[in-house]
């Protein structure tokens, strides 16, 4: 497992909502968030705005590490989100990780999945447009 | 012949049902409506933010904004109440939100069939002519049946 790499994974939003790093798997960052009432959508099942949350912080996330390790930290700019809800997320812990596509100078795509117990089940699924602004 | 249940009504029905879990928590609240479109807002607020140092609101509330306005648009065409699920949704991001503004939701209900609902919206920070963000999602029915609202919203729909 690669050390963890230094950077600000979670955004404000992020925190707030209650999304944490749970490990790293493959040199991107796997997040949780623990059910609780923020996370509710209707009786029972998690809200799929909470969901989308969660996948977009995953895919910055690993966004954010893959370009930390050539050395380049850059802002990014949402250019698209498309979701896909796949089951009904129950109260329970929810995870997340994005695999980057692909990383080019200006922009990223990324694909990113969240699921329960069984990561062969996913809960969502979503594939993302970053825009990538180095700092210089 | 009387029908039991009255007709949807988003200006009534709305604030009650944002007033909860995820939504409640994001502080969502009515601001428009038509007869096949629902309009919420999501007032700007601090732990909200997408970026450290930047006072605008990240992209997930955006989301779950658009999402919910959808499903009250699809609540507002049918004028039934019934339980639905998101099965897909697309959010393309024109430009970033204006610093510690309000974002608002506005979607409309296109079409519907007998298990699917399809719709389309934008979101903007005060002119609906200059959107943040537009988007398209279709939701399916997860059950048949209209669910009656609890009693005192009922009475109070009724009383309109």
């Amino acid at each position: 497992m690669a050390d963890a790499p230094d950077i600000a994974l979670l955004t404000p939003y992020a925190r707030s909502l209650g999304i944490a790093l749970d490990r790293w798997e493959d040199n991107a960052p796997v997040l949780h968030v623990d059910f609780s009432e923020a996370v509710l959508g209707r009786p029972g099942a998690l809200h799929g705005g909470a969901i989308s949350g969660l996948l977009e912080t995953a895919g910055y996330g690993a966004l954010r590490a893959a370009l930390a390790e050539t050395g380049r930290e850059a802002s990014f700019v949402p250019i698209n989100i498309t979701v896909q809800f796949l089951r009904a997320g129950d109260e329970k812990r929810s995870y997340a990780s994005a695999r980057i596509v692909k990383l080019g100078r200006r922009t990223a795509n990324l694909s990113v999945e969240a699921w329960q117990e069984d990561p062969a089940k996913p809960i969502a699924s979503a594939v993302m447009n970053v825009m990538i602004r180095d700092v210089t | 012949m009387s029908d039991p249940t009255p007709r949807f009504d988003p200006s009534v029905a709305a604030d009650f049902l944002v007033s909860r879990a995820h939504n409640g928590w994001l502080g969502m609240r009515f601001s428009d409506h038509g007869e096949d479109w629902v309009e919420m807002e999501l007032p700007w607020r601090e732990d909200l933010l997408g970026e450290e140092g930047r006072d605008v609101l990240a992209s997930g509330p955006i989301v779950s904004l658009l999402d919910m306005a959808g499903g009250l648009s699809i609540w507002t065409r049918t004028g039934e109440f019934r339980g639905i699920a998101t099965l897909d949704l697309r959010v393309d991001y024109t430009r970033p939100a204006r610093e510690r503004k309000s974002v608002f939701g506005r979607v409309q209900c296109y079409r519907t069939t007998r298990s699917a609902a399809f719709v389309r919206g934008i979101a903007h920070d005060g002119d609906p002519d200059d959107p943040v963000a537009h988007m398209q999602a279709v939701f399916m029915t997860i059950d048949k049946r209209t669910v009656d609202l609890p009693a005192d919203r009922k009475a109070e729909q009724a009383n309109g």
